[in-house]
């Protein structure tokens, strides 16, 4: 008895690797440390009432900052260990099948678990308050969303201690995943854990998608609403297009490795190249859906700190349109070496037409700096630098568009270097840029801008000597995902160049979480609700908005609305206070989530009784909200008066 | 957090817009519709996937041999036949009538578990013949686009359920007449996409 | 700001100047026809893009330093300014010729490189087999294989044909040109050729795996009288290549070089079929008539 419990530790938990020793130990004592602190300052009460029960689009997009910035942390960390291996020819720091499983989660964990939260962070604190809403469209299914991405990077996370992380690359070709090649949970580690947080992110798009379609303060017309709102709404018609081709995919792969079904395998008449396909007709829009919401913080950064309206906004709009559309049509270029000539050439062109909306763009910003006034504020300093990295990674996205050229580039490091530098300087500055915007907004103080200062060279400095060198070693012929090189190619000199650039970026995130911490105690409160004097609606409440957001729905009458009636002296503070109609809290999306993360653990295992309960906890979750009577209730007008009135200096 | 009594609840109702209520009621609607898009391009990728691997039969047995015409040609009568009723459940719900909702809404239901009795039934009698999922990639498609659209059903009956139960209990309100009116919704959606199986996968299968 | 722009300019145009005087660089120094057409492509995209993107850049900086907000500015300041007909047009003008440009010649040298680059000289087939974790390349004409290297004459165009009994990898010789993916079940040709001997690096560049980085192998590239020497040389001297050897090949592992003097009939279309090459009969059209008559063969039996 106790022998096969041994066994079955040592089979379940991952075990024989200092650095797994050092997670589970540290892990171990972050938990004990969060229930003490909890129990000791008699916060348990709080925690639920407030957070894990909370329908509030504020709170809940703060949640999503906060796992997405502990997820880059981890992200990060697998970035460094990855570089550190990298550092010198033949190192053993990691052995290959390690430095595999950590090159497949630092993408996946920064793609899915980063960037996406990231992304529906900025979603939450924003969308309602710029388009005038009380909140999103549907309150509870937001947090059925959140923590359903909650849940699924809590398990994708745990594979790292318990039964072994995946190691078959980010986007899981088959048949590499299938089980002839990758037996064992990791895989499906993999799956459920992209599965069930895929199924927040979807509910999420249809949510963000009906809140701006619907909810609109009154006046508010399509082409009045603000950039960022036009850019989110892009976003959501890729998320709703996109996403369900994605639970699909990881669906059949799953069928094939449980029920031992041949869609991918090579044997039984299964067709991994379809796989391919089908993981790009969602992979390439997803990381155009990823990217649109960052040329919408800049949108609205770049015309905040040039004090002038944005150039060219129907181009703006029609731009993130076809972007959007055109996203659809590109999904080969990421196997010209795969597919007919002809169908290279086809999508070769059609990549490249995404250069023009996306070039449209740029001139737009830059013409809207072009006679304002610009104030390197440090959310402007981040779109800044933004643009001649988004220049120089467009003009390298084009060179890899051009098929027969890319013959050469494909799967190398320049491909590494392009991809990282139109993330990391699209996607990763745009929304430190946003952050940086309406972080007064959402928490009420200011942060630290010499820190910040600190952590945005360090940042640009080490992207620069970071992925520079990989476009050069590129040209060396160096592949991706090589654990290790000799001396005679000649890739040392930059590979180390490179680590050096990626431990910066490192001391540029710790600067970050300092300014963090230090600006939690030390900040400037935010006593305007308008600090950087802006131009749209989110800025007209006090920060931090009540729980209502807005006492009054205003109206809207042009573009900028609060900026013209701010220059026309007009208040925008209502006289008179109506009961206000509120969701009530639910800790059903908190129990729901939980169950998901049984049914995906009990699946990862192919333990069928435990995926069974939590599969028919998720059933009862749902069908419970569905017979749920009393959902909402009314704060009366006395009592918004009463708010309005004791943060009533903020305006 | 309870902010105020249930007669005071009352009073705000009263003097709160009713348009508004209208207002959220419709949004529902729509966003259930963008929810159906997604559904819909669900079902598209595993057509796609079926169409894809349909001639891959590995050896194993192909559409002809396999599809029973009397089998499948029941599946499709019964499930219009329950796309019907359903209409004539909404039908009930103009005439304020619950008990002509619910007497509808069993029927469907009952249509819907007769459905799934019988694919359950051609599923097992398939495996019995040897044409497991495993079998080939054909099947595997197979199984999981028809599979799928049967899950989706299942789903459809349990909340059909708990829309009974609450029609049982409430009466035709607002609430119930929205929920009502979503769940025959998607029922009429599952049907279109058994419509959609039974040409592409059934009738293409056996011709 | 200012810096920033600097550093990304200079840093990025170092690299690529610095690119053409060193032989590191292998991507920019082909030995053969089709490397040659891709690096000529690789340097007209540079050029195209480079002409819009610098002088963007260029505009960036100016605008960043004329219109900040300092004290006395005297720069003009239109808050209002929002529209331009002629500007829009302008930019979006500029972006859709560069891609039509850039366009043209991709299309044409897609179709180009679907080829023989040589179009004089007979060509030769190789079938290269991507394994866990090591490369099997088949001559079917010489009726020899080898493991993990490769020799081939100069000046010959050489149909690679690619396929896998593995996950699915890509085979790329940097200096020859670009690489193709090898799928499983089915062939995609490669057209490659020498001009120059010399040996060359070659490498697995799409992950399979535990032992993915050690893929690596030599492309030894010598006369067409040396290559035959060779050919002679592996005959007589080499043991032949059995089924059992195949089978003990397939399996995981790392292994060296190694050369066989005679290869199994249909190797290659077994290993082709048992990953589906059946559901892919009329995508063979890349196959040489060697190929095809053993295909109308395996289709009799």
């Amino acid at each position: 008895m106790l022998e096969s419990i041994k066994t079955f530790a040592a089979d379940f938990f991952v075990t024989g690797d200092p650095l797994i020793y050092g997670a589970d130990v540290s892990i171990l004592l972050v938990t004990i440390a969060v229930i003490f602190v909890l129990t000791y300052f008699k916060k348990w009460n709080w925690l639920w009432r407030e957070w894990l029960t909370t329908v509030d689009h504020k709170k809940i997009g703060i949640m999503y900052l906060i796992a997405s910035l502990l997820m880059m942390f981890r992200g990060g960390v697998d970035a460094l260990l990855m570089r550190t291996q990298l550092a010198f020819p033949n190192a053993d720091f990691l052995p290959s099948d390690k430095y595999n499983e950590i090159f497949t989660t630092h993408g996946t964990i920064m793609i899915l678990f980063m960037a996406m939260p990231l992304m529906f962070a900025l979603f939450n604190m924003v969308v309602p308050l710029q388009i005038g809403a009380r909140d999103v469209a549907y309150p509870f299914l937001n947090a059925v969303s959140f923590w359903a991405f909650f849940f699924g990077a809590m398990l994708f996370n745990l594979s790292f201690v318990i039964g072994g992380s995946p190691d078959a690359g980010w986007l899981s070709y088959a048949p590499l995943s299938e089980v002839q090649f990758s037996e064992g949970p990791g895989q499906n580690f993999y799956i459920w854990g992209i599965q069930i947080s895929g199924i927040g992110s979807l509910a999420s798009g249809i949510n963000f998608l009906v809140t701006i379609l619907k909810m609109r303060a009154p006046g508010m017309k399509l082409m009045k609403m603000p950039l960022f709102s036009w850019s989110v709404l892009s976003s959501c018609i890729i998320i709703i297009f996109a996403f369900p081709i994605l639970t699909v995919t990881l669906g059949l792969l799953f069928v094939d490795r449980f029920f031992g079904a041949s869609f991918f395998t090579l044997d039984g008449g299964g067709n991994p190249m379809y796989y391919i396909n089908l993981i790009w007709m969602w992979g390439h829009p997803e990381v155009y859906l990823v990217v649109l919401p960052a040329f919408g913080v800049f949108s609205e950064v770049v015309s905040t700190f040039s004090k002038k309206k944005i150039f060219g906004y129907k181009s703006m709009v029609f731009a993130l349109l076809s972007i959007s559309l055109l996203s659809f049509f590109t999904w080969v270029h990421h196997f010209f070496t795969m597919a007919d000539y002809k169908v290279d050439a086809f999508f070769a062109i059609t990549t490249m037409a995404i250069a023009i909306p996306t070039g449209v763009k740029v001139f737009n910003w830059m013409f809207t700096m072009f006679r304002g006034r610009i104030q390197m504020k440090p959310p402007m300093l981040w779109t800044l630098a933004f643009i001649p990295t988004f220049l120089v990674g467009g003009m390298t996205g084009v060179m890899l568009a051009v098929a027969p050229a890319d013959f050469q580039y494909h799967n190398s490091y320049f491909l590494i270097a392009h991809f990282h530098q139109v993330l990391i300087g699209g996607v990763v500055f745009g929304f430190f840029s946003g952050i940086y915007y309406w972080w007064p907004k959402i928490f009420g103080f200011t942060l630290n801008e010499k820190l910040g200062l600190w952590a945005f060279w360090l940042w640009n400095i080490g992207f620069y000597s970071t992925f520079m060198p990989q476009y050069a070693l590129g040209f060396m012929g160096m592949p991706r995902r090589s654990s290790t090189y000799g001396w005679d190619m000649g890739w040392w000199p930059l590979n180390f160049v490179s680590t050096i650039g990626a431990f910066l970026m490192g001391a540029g995130f710790i600067f970050q979480v300092w300014q963090i911490i230090y600006s939690v105690r030390q900040g400037k409160k935010d006593t305007t609700g308008d600090p950087w004097d802006g131009r749209t609606l989110e800025w007209s409440i006090p920060s931090p908005p009540p729980e209502y957001n807005f006492a009054v729905i205003p109206t809207v009458e042009q573009q900028d609305d609060f900026w013209y009636k701010k220059q026309q002296g007009k208040s925008m503070k209502p006289t008179k206070y109506k009961s206000i109609h509120m969701p009530k809290n639910s800790g059903i999306p908190f129990i729901m989530g939980s169950f998901w993360f049984i049914a995906g653990f009990g699946l990862t295992f192919e333990w069928v009784w435990l995926g069974i309960i939590g599969l028919i906890g998720v059933a009862v979750s749902i069908v419970a909200r569905h017979l749920q009577k009393e959902r909402d209730y009314y704060i009366p007008a006395e009592e918004v008066e009463k708010t309005e009135a004791s943060i009533g200096g903020a305006r | 957090m309870e902010y105020a009594s249930k007669n005071k609840i009352k009073h705000i109702e009263d003097e709160h817009d009713h348009d508004h209520e209208h207002d959220e009621s419709s949004i529902k609607t729509f966003g259930f519709w963008v929810f159906l898009i997604t559904d819909l391009i669900l079902f598209a990728t595993l057509f796609a996937t079926y169409t894809v691997l349909r001639t891959r039969y590995n050896g194993g047995p192909t559409g002809e041999e396999l599809f029973e015409i009397p089998i499948f040609v029941a599946e499709t009568f019964i499930l219009l036949t329950s796309s019907f009723t359903s209409g004539l459940a909404t039908l009930g719900l103009k005439r304020k009538n619950p008990k002509i909702v619910i007497g509808w809404l069993i029927v469907t239901a009952i249509l819907g578990l007769a459905f799934i009795g019988l694919e359950i039934t051609e599923f097992t009698t398939l495996v019995e013949e040897g044409a497991a999922i495993s079998t080939s990639a054909f099947l595997s498609a197979f199984y999981v686009l028809v599979g799928t659209h049967g899950i989706h059903v299942s789903a459809g009956i349990i909340w059909m359920a708990s829309t009974i139960i609450q029609i049982a209990r409430y009466g035709i309100t607002k609430d119930t007449e929205h929920k009502t009116y979503i769940v025959t919704l998607y029922w009429h959606f599952l049907d279109v996409v058994w419509i959609f199986i039974f040409t592409v996968v059934y009738l293409i299968g056996v011709m | 700001m200012k810096r920033i722009s600097k550093i990304s300019l200079i840093l990025f145009l170092t690299t690529l100047l610095s690119a053409c005087s060193n032989a590191d660089y292998i991507v920019l120094d082909p030995k053969g026809p089709v490397g040659q057409i891709q690096a000529n492509l690789i340097w007209t995209s540079v050029i195209l893009l480079a002409s819009v993107i610098v002088p963007v850049l260029l505009l960036f900086v100016f605008i960043v330093i004329r219109y900040r907000d300092k004290p006395g500015n005297r720069a003009p300041f239109k808050p209002e300014w929002d529209d331009n007909k002629t500007l829009e047009i302008i930019w979006w003008g500029i972006p859709i010729l560069l891609i039509g440009v850039l366009g043209f010649f991709t299309v044409r040298d897609t179709f180009v490189l679907e080829e023989p680059p040589s179009k004089d000289v007979e060509p030769m087939t190789i079938q290269v087999t991507s394994l866990d974790w090591k490369w099997l390349f088949q001559y079917p004409e010489q009726e020899i294989a080898t493991v993990n290297y490769l020799q081939i004459p100069t000046d010959t165009p050489i149909n690679f044909e690619l396929t896998t009994d593995a996950p699915i990898n890509s085979f790329w010789v940097p200096q020859l040109g670009g690489q193709k993916y090898t799928l499983p079940g089915k062939t995609l040709s490669l057209w490659l050729e020498a001009e120059e001997e010399g040996t060359y690096f070659g490498t697995a560049n799409n992950f399979s795996g535990k032992d993915f980085t050690k893929m690596k192998f030599d492309v030894i590239a010598k006369s067409n009288d040396e290559f035959q020497q060779w050919v002679n040389e592996v005959k007589q001297s080499s043991k032949p290549l059995t089924l059992n050897d195949y089978q003990e090949l397939s399996k995981q592992s790392v292994v060296g070089t190694s050369e066989y003097s005679t290869i199994p009939a249909d190797l290659f279309e077994y290993i082709v079929d048992k990953n589906g090459g059946q559901y892919y009969r009329s995508n063979n059209h890349t196959a040489s008539d060697h190929d095809r008559k053993q295909l109308e063969l395996s289709n009799n039996e």
